[in-house]
């Protein structure tokens, strides 16, 4: 049985894979009903209806069924039962379960305790493959991964979404520029990881320096509650945002990716240049979680 | 028994059957029997001797248990806080087995996990597991990292 928990597990070889067969259900050409008869359950412990709905959206289009926990019913589940037992339970009754939980290591307790394929789709601040798996599609249809300059900009300290996609990224012997106000950088260990895998980590002082050099701009969110008011807040995001003025000389194949939603990390009149890939990365997920979902129930 | 322990015999005398621990590294000799799930509520009848002196490594820490020999995976352990040491096999009080300590791969209950998110904190029926690396212990659920300072992560 085939989990999706932590894009840790993988190596090139099944990335390639995965992101070949979302390629073949974007393009349309697979198959009707492939996962007819097939129900899942979304099992969603905490809010996040855009994942939930993408999942949905995904299965939908497979001919398959999906059977919904939203965050209220799940918080009600919590009480005085724990994720294994509820595990237990929900894998007796569908073919896969879709997972977002609060809890770090969440979808891997999940794995351990299911009858059924699960997929992670977040577990706290730890893990979230899909996401990342998206992301290094929507770059993919673009350009090939090998050797590119990739930045990661914003919350490098706690942005999961960018953590991940460093570490996939690490298989393709990338560049990786890191642009982080004080504070927010990334952990030393991720790092150091990354170092170890063979990965030129730049650091950056600002987003105007490295801009230009870049193929691929990855912004994440700078969540307010991580500083201490609003004053410092506003002046840190303001110094990390993203403007039409900004992009002058940049590569023309410059791609901005954001896992959105965003807080004003990118200026809407950037939507309207060709550097804006944030719509269609979201829009990405689809077929990327069709490729999961055929993947682990085939 | 050599002569060097004879002259700490009003410290730690010599065992008839039983673990002797020897060359722990100095001051660790409590987070081994912690470890050892040793309590001042268990059974075992022990002896221990901190901070003795010790040719090859200056100052180390000695532990006896009496009736107990210790199975390997828990003597593993040890590595995590003692790499250096010993483990003596006493039985009719001769030593009948030699041993070094050899870290494990995986360690599964014995240390918590630092990250106050991950699952293996609350109580879901799982035991801790850390992936031992060179550069320190990795929680295999929530990937958080414990680079020093393991004793006080024990559970
Ligand atoms: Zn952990």
């Amino acid at each position: 049985m085939y989990h999706i928990i932590s894009i840790r597990d993988f190596e090139r070889e099944d990335l390639d894979y995965l992101l070949d067969r979302a390629e073949v259900f974007e393009t349309g050409r697979y198959p009707p009903g492939l996962l007819k008869d097939r129900l899942v359950a979304l099992l969603f412990f905490e809010p996040s209806t855009r994942t939930r709905m993408s999942f949905a959206a995904a299965l939908a289009r497979l001919g398959g069924q999906s059977i919904n926990v939203d965050s209220v019913e799940a918080s009600s589940i919590v009480k005085g039962e724990t994720l294994a037992d509820t595990i237990r339970v929900v894998s007796g009754y569908v073919d896969a379960i879709v997972l977002r939980h609060p809890k770090e290591g969440a979808a891997r307790l999940a794995a351990e305790f299911s009858s059924v394929p699960v997929i992670n789709a977040g577990d706290g601040a730890g893990q979230h493959p899909s996401q990342t798996l998206l992301d290094l599609y929507t770059i993919r249809k673009s350009m090939p991964l090998d050797g590119i300059d990739a930045g990661l900009l914003g919350d490098l300290r706690y942005g999961r979404t960018a953590h991940s996609l460093a570490l996939a990224l690490s298989l393709y012997g990338v560049t990786l520029h890191t642009i982080a106000p004080t504070g927010l950088e990334m952990p030393v260990n991720i790092a150091v990881e990354l170092r170890e895998r063979g990965v030129e980590v730049v650091e950056h002082a600002s987003v105007e320096e490295a801009i230009r050099e870049l193929d691929v701009l990855y912004v994440t969110r700078i969540q307010r509650e991580r500083f201490p008011d609003t004053a410092s807040y506003y002046n840190v995001a303001s110094s990390y945002r993203i403007t039409t003025q900004l992009l002058e000389g940049v590569r023309d194949h410059l791609m901005i990716l954001h896992p959105l939603p965003r807080a004003g990390e990118i200026d809407p009149a950037v939507d309207r240049t060709p550097y804006a890939r944030y719509f269609e990365q979201a829009r990405n997920g689809v077929p990327v979680r069709m490729a999961l979902l055929h993947e682990v129930m085939r | 028994m050599s002569r060097k322990d004879t002259a700490h015999g009003l410290l730690v005398s010599p065992i008839r059957n039983g673990t002797v621990i020897d060359h722990i590294t100095a001051g660790e000799a409590l987070n081994v029997l912690r470890i050892l799930g040793i309590t001042g509520s268990t059974n075992e009848c022990l002896s221990i001797a901190t901070n003795v002196e010790s040719r090859r490594l200056g100052k180390k820490d000695i532990v006896k248990i009496e009736n107990r020999e210790l199975r390997k995976e828990e003597v593993d352990l040890i590595a995590l806080l003692a790499p250096q040491a010993r483990i003596n096999i006493i039985r009719e009080y001769g030593v009948v087995e030699k041993k070094g300590v050899e870290i494990p791969h995986v360690i599964k209950g014995v240390v918590r996990c630092p990250n106050p998110g991950c699952i293996t904190n609350t109580n879901e029926p799982v035991e801790s597991t850390f992936e031992v690396l060179d550069k320190g212990l990795h929680c295999l659920y929530c990937d958080w990292l414990i680079k020093d300072d393991i004793a006080n992560h024990i559970i």
